[in-house]
């Protein structure tokens, strides 16, 4: 497995390519990238819609679909962080929840307070959430799944204790804080900006760095991993720290972009997120897929929403289209690893 | 699984409040049990048995809202809590899900018939699906009180209607009609696909528009459901925009779907040209009034709700009425309320809010 880090393909997996001698090897390197179904799948939902119902790009119609995308995208990146470690995190819709209420409190609380603070102060919190899940999951060794989905009720029970009935309202927090996901750059909402600058560095740590490629390693094969010398304990717990950062900066731009945050706010996201990042090509079983596949899979599921009522189709089918993805994704990966193993037993063979 | 906030009332004593959380904190720690070994029960953690235990003839009420932490409801509950007090019930609990779907009422509905509550007020998420357990406390002697939203008539005692459905529905169409100039393609974003109150007021606007010769060039396109959660009302009224180009007008009949929708509004380049009105908190609709999104819209007084409903259960415990049309009842400073046919009793006229009086409430 890819223990070898830097000096492999650019292309951002964990799979091991074995030496690809074929001749169609650029194209077949290109098709075999997991990004490919999911961005295919992106472009032909877009152009249909928009063949449909022109709406659907104009400048308002493009600008909500970056904006819907933005909290998906950043929650699904951190997610891939952690589900590449062969881990998850259920409990990222009540970080953010929490991190959001925060937010409106602090507003709310303190007058005249800088948004960079407000911020800064936010992903502490997500922070030192996602610590707790990282350090029960490498001390106690307990799985994720049992672990995150405890600090899911846990924390959504500190923020219906804390929260109670009270709501704050987008009217409680200053004009400019609101702008954020309002005012655009070349077309772009400055949340969706921030969204995107958290994806290229996530890709850029993930594909380019020693710690980055641990993690994948870790996912392959846990035990290999420690073999290796690789501290297993440490990247895991760094990668659930880092979801939780990014949970809170999630919460955060919650707070700008809807009007009210309170005791159920982001309940249920977890597991559209997990949804993203499997759609985006991220195997369940950690070890492969990349963030900009999980940023591309979240901007999907949130367009399908939009595209779905822009051709007026029923709403209840969504759910049913959500799932048909899913699985589709997850064939896509399995006759992927199907033929890398193929493939890998046949240059075996031919080497010896 | 839902989680349970257990209100304890003001005056009770403090070893009861004590009891109380000790109660609580086994229930919390049974959940973590059942959590960790990954059992999804059926969440019946209601410290049992204890709701009702003062001595004979002090009677009990406990509130079930929709949802918990939810702005309007507070407003509710806080009206049932001081009615409840005044009318002389000894116990007042509020219980209920944090998610207001059909289902999640039941155990707590269970919970309060195990604990022998004399009165119980509801707000039914489902007409149906609380229904064999509404029974089942019956059976076991409670009185039930439907508010807000009702259950099928047959299994409860009483309706505390905000007004007649009709009324409401009614103003709603007048207020669009007068927005959009009489005239151009509006959508009704409602809260769930099975709320009572909603579907009820949607039927009655459909009505309204296809008889009324005054609405005859207004067309309804759509109902779209945001199930009163402010993420998903959000996207449904931007959908809307893009679905419906031509649109001129969205009715709310509900105060997440109301506020989400002009939050979005007054966000995109649809401010001041799609009119939007319906049912709003006068507290969170300030701001869009303010700033043009919104002209009118309007709302009953929700606390009286909860302090009917109070007086309404007491009545009925008592023995006073018994739910049939006629019966009449003191309710507080309210004054005299009559069961009217089905056994509903009205609490009042809904109340306009535009930019010249929004200031004058708060709730």
């Amino acid at each position: 497995m890819t223990n070898t880090p830097t000096t492999q393909s650019p292309a951002p997996q964990g799979q091991t390519v074995a030496r690809p001698e074929s001749r169609k090897s650029a194209l077949g390197s290109l098709i075999r990238l997991r990004e490919v179904p999911v961005t295919v799948a992106l472009i032909a939902l877009v152009l249909i819609t928009y063949a449909a119902n022109p709406l659907f790009l104009g400048a308002q119609g493009v600008k909500d679909l970056l904006l819907n995308a933005t909290i998906m995208i950043i929650l699904a990146v951190g997610q891939t962080l952690v589900i590449v470690t062969r881990n998850i995190d259920l409990s990222v819709g009540s970080i953010l929840g929490l991190v959001a209420f925060f937010t409106g409190t602090l507003f709310a609380t303190v007058p005249g307070i800088p948004i960079i603070v407000v911020f800064v102060a936010g992903m502490a919190l997500g922070a030192v959430l996602g610590a707790v899940n990282g350090l029960l999951v490498t001390v106690a060794k307990v799985p994720a799944l049992v672990i995150t989905l405890g600090t899911l009720y846990i924390y959504r029970g500190l923020n219906n204790a804390w929260a109670g009935g009270t709501q704050y309202f987008a009217d409680d927090r200053p004009d400019e804080f609101g702008a954020l996901s309002v005012d655009t750059v070349l077309g772009f909402p400055l949340i969706t900006l921030i969204a995107i600058l958290v994806v290229i560095a996530v890709a850029v740590y993930m594909v380019g760095t020693r710690p980055g490629r641990d993690l994948y390693a870790i996912g392959s094969d846990p035990a290999a991993a420690e073999l290796f010398g690789i501290p297993v304990a440490r990247r895991v717990f760094l990668a659930f720290l880092a979801n939780g950062v990014l949970a809170g900066l999630a919460g955060v731009l919650y707070a700008s972009r809807f009007n009210s945050v309170g005791a159920t706010t982001g309940t249920g996201m977890e597991l559209d997120v997990v949804a993203a990042a499997v759609v985006g090509g991220v195997a369940i079983f950690g070890g492969s897929g990349s963030v900009a596949g999980a940023a591309i899979g979240a901007v999907l599921l949130t367009t399908i929403t939009s595209a779905l009522t822009a051709l007026r189709v029923d709403k209840f089918w969504q759910q049913a289209i959500v799932g048909v993805l899913i699985l589709a994704a997850i064939v896509i990966d399995r006759l992927a690893g199907i033929r890398t193993a193929r493939k890998l037993r046949e240059s075996e063979a031919r080497d010896v | 699984m839902e989680l349970i906030r257990n209100y304890t009332k003001r005056g009770n004593t403090g070893k009861r409040r004590a009891a109380r959380r000790i109660a609580s904190f086994a229930a919390i720690a049974t959940s973590l049990a059942l959590i960790a070994t990954g059992c999804a029960s059926g969440a019946d953690t209601s410290g049992g048995g204890e709701t009702s235990g003062d001595a004979g003839g002090d009677l009990s009420i406990t509130f079930i809202p929709k949802q918990l932490n939810n702005p309007y409801t507070d407003v509710v509950l806080g009206g049932g809590e001081e009615g409840a007090e005044e009318a002389g019930f000894a116990a007042t609990e509020i219980v209920g899900p944090l998610e207001a779907s059909a289902s999640s009422q039941v155990s707590f509905i269970n919970a309060e018939t195990q604990a022998g509550t004399n009165v119980i007020v509801i707000a039914a998420n489902d007409p149906d699906a609380v229904g064999p357990a509404l029974e089942e406390a019956r059976s076991a002697g409670a009185k039930i009180v439907a508010f807000d939203s009702d259950t099928n008539p047959k299994y409860r005692d009483v309706f505390i209607s905000q007004v007649v459905a009709k009324g409401v529905a009614l103003i709603q169409v007048k207020l669009i009609a007068e927005q959009i100039g009489g005239a151009g393609e509006i959508a009704i974003l409602s809260a769930t696909a099975n709320a009572t109150n909603q579907n009820e007021w949607i039927k009655f606007m459909e009505e309204e528009l296809a008889s009324n010769p005054e609405y005859k060039d207004i067309k309804l396109v759509t109902t779209v459901y945001g199930d009163d959660d402010d993420t998903k009302s959000f996207q449904e009224a931007q959908g809307l925009m893009q679905a419906y180009p031509n649109l001129k007008g969205i009715i709310s009949p509900t105060t997440v779907g109301i506020a989400a929708t002009a939050r979005y509004l007054s966000t995109s380049e649809y401010k001041g040209k799609v009119a939007l009105t319906g049912l709003g908190l006068p507290n969170e609709m300030r701001p869009f009034v303010k700033d043009g999104t919104v002209t009118e819209f309007a709302l009953w007084d929700p606390a009286q709700l909860g302090y009917v409903a109070a007086f309404a259960g007491k009545a009925l415990a008592d023995g006073t009425i018994t739910g049939a049309e006629g019966d009449t009842f003191e309710a507080g400073e309210l004054g005299e309320r009559e069961v009217g046919e089905g056994g509903v009793v009205i609490v009042g006229p809904p109340t306009q809010f535009t930019a010249d009086n929004i200031d004058e409430y708060d709730f």
